[in-house]
């Protein structure tokens, strides 16, 4: 996973990562379409395929809309570094296989702008601009399972033929 | 080691005889909910993977309240997508229009959840049921097909903070001002990830009404769950609602809390949170004399009967200040009925309030009410964030129904006092 990062704030709610007025559809071309759009109108011109998301704390506060991480999934956006995450975005994100990282090293230190890879094998973020190293926390066991079959679904399905 | 109601209500969704902050469980959940936005995504996932039949008809609630009567032509295809997995799979609780309310108030009033029960919600606001003594908590829409398959959903126990309220509301503070205040001092994360546990003098002094305002918001400071142990108040209650027996926990004296708060009420007045994070709480008297473009009173947090009655009591004799468009939208069609039944809802169109049928409507900016650019609202619900009701260059103020009444007869926010009296 290697893009280009775009910077936001504390406190990034699902009303700014997807407004409520786009919600009466579930395609997600149109979500993605307007991606981010109530934090930065311009985002969606500017962003490539593979770009990160790097933000501060809390991170998808506000309403349970799995819109939200779906509309940054189906935008192209590669992953989503953050401080910290509400939990309910949290949960969506690994629910359907969007991947985020909680960094407060990498948050605060990568610059927007900045080319950055993040290696899943070493729990490990690389800023190849600034050339600096970061840990994230890997998720608990339980959770890989999840994120390993492809998201929650994929898991019940998996269980269920058990 | 004691456990706090939160681990207990948990635990007895397992097979585990004791669970503890940290720990991964699969619980088995009693009720399931979703509504027109989160409910099609579930639908379609659910689909996708093939399934055949739900876990359990009885268990699944299905509520079209945020963009209904549907507004337009997607919202209506939405709603018409949670009809017809509604009809085909025969689910119990199915709420059509004129008997839809909204859903975190409609699903305690209608006995549908009850104490000790584990609910899952595809709504962030689902943590209002907490107010019962229940443990309950937001999840996606995935979460909620995955649910709809296997009856269960995945958790991290969360640890639990207490929070004491000692004394006693007084003169105008309600619930959503203790929440509100509270939001203030710890902040937008200062629950994250936990359960919030509400005691006290104050909040046992609390009616219902005000307790699911207070659960309604935890999500507010980020919180899995806000709960409150059931007491005579619960019990009395859930009186003639239902046959749902039901299990009362209490937390243990000895369980641990990850951190204690204590608020003195008595010390506490009208809140108003100032755009864009509920957060940003200032006493009423603090912020007096901004001036207000609209004013709605209702929404899942303050759209109960107690609220209109405050919100008449106010309202009464006089009429909204010219400047000023009121909306009040009672949150279900009982609480509608009851209002018409006692005068309320003629004292709302004698002050020339535009008063709906039950719908989220403004709350999320979906309709019935939406912002221009550059207009502020002062409102009962539960979130300002930017865009939230409108136009992204639109105010939220939010405050309870008392301060909401006063300000609509003013044009401008307005401590209560200056108006009525309490009775
Ligand atoms: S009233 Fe507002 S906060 Fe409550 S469920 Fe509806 S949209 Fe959500």
């Amino acid at each position: 996973m290697r893009g280009k990062c775009w910077k936001f704030w504390d406190n990034i709610n699902t009303d700014e990562i997807i407004p409520a007025r786009y919600l009466n559809t579930t395609d997600t071309k149109e979500l993605a379409a307007h991606c981010m759009e109530d934090a930065d109108p311009d985002f969606m011109k500017k962003a490539q395929k593979g770009d990160v998301i790097v933000a501060g704390d809390n991170f998808g506060c506000g309403s349970s809309r799995e819109h939200a991480p779906i509309a940054i999934k189906a935008a192209g956006i590669s992953g989503v570094i953050a401080k910290s995450f509400a939990r309910i975005f949290f949960r969506n994100a690994i629910n359907i296989g969007l991947p985020i990282f909680e960094s407060p090293e990498a948050a605060e230190q990568i610059q927007e702008g900045d080319e950055v890879e993040i290696d899943l094998a070493h729990a490990e973020i690389i800023d190849h601009t600034s050339k600096k190293r970061f840990r994230f926390e890997p998720f608990p066991q339980e959770m890989q399972e999840i994120i390993q079959v492809g998201g929650l679904m994929n898991f019940v399905k998996k269980r269920r033929e058990q | 080691m004691g456990m706090t109601i939160t681990e207990k209500i948990i635990a007895a969704h397992t097979n585990l005889r004791e669970v503890h902050p940290g720990q991964f469980v699969y619980a088995d959940v009693d009720i399931c909910l979703g509504n027109d936005i989160t409910a099609p995504i579930a639908i379609e996932e659910f689909e996708k993977a093939g399934i055949e039949q739900v876990f359990d008809p009885e268990k699944i609630v299905l509520v079209p309240d945020h963009f209904t009567p549907n507004k337009d032509i997607k919202s209506a295809q939405q709603s018409k997508s949670l009809r017809e997995f509604a009809t085909k799979h025969a689910l119990k609780y199915y709420f059509e229009i004129g008997r839809m309310g909204i859903e975190h108030a409609l699903l305690p009033e209608q006995g549908v959840v009850a104490p000790g029960d584990l609910i899952i919600g595809a709504d962030s606001h689902t943590c209002t049921y907490g107010a019962l003594g229940a443990f309950s908590t937001g999840v996606g829409s995935t979460d909620l097909a995955a649910c709809f398959a296997t009856g269960k959903v995945w958790l991290k126990v969360p640890e639990s903070i207490q929070f004491v309220f000692h004394g006693r509301a007084r003169n105008w503070t309600s619930g959503k001002d203790l929440i509100l205040y509270t939001i203030g001092k710890i902040g937008v994360d200062g629950a994250l990830y936990k359960a919030m546990e509400f005691t006290g003098s104050a909040i046992t002094h609390l009616s219902m009404d005000d307790r699911f305002a207070i659960c309604n918001m935890a999500i507010e400071a980020g919180a899995k769950n806000g709960i409150i142990s059931p007491d005579k108040n619960t019990t009395d209650y859930m009186q003639g609602r239902g046959e749902k027996k039901y299990v009362l926990h209490q937390s243990d004296s000895d369980c641990t809390y990850a951190k204690i708060y204590e608020f003195n009420t008595d010390e506490i007045s009208p809140q108003v949170a100032l755009p864009s994070l509920p957060e940003n709480t200032k006493p009423v008297t603090d912020v007096a004399g901004i001036k207000i473009d609209q004013v709605v009173i209702g929404s899942c947090t303050n759209g109960r009967i107690s609220d209109l009655r405050i919100a008449a009591h106010i309202l009464k004799g006089k009429k909204r200040h010219p400047s000023i468009r009121l909306i009040i939208i009672p949150a279900t069609q009982d609480i509608y009925k009851q209002a018409i039944k006692e005068g309320l809802i003629e004292t709302f169109i004698e002050a020339e309030a535009v008063v709906s049928t039950p719908t989220c409507g403004p709350c999320l900016g979906g309709h019935m009410g939406i912002l221009a650019e550059g207009e502020r609202a002062l409102s009962t619900t539960n979130r300002n964030f930017v865009g939230r009701m409108g136009h992204p260059k639109s105010e939220i103020y939010l405050c309870g129904p008392a301060v909401a009444a006063t300000s609509a007869i003013t044009g401008e926010i307005t401590p209560p006092d200056e108006v009525a009296k309490k009775e």
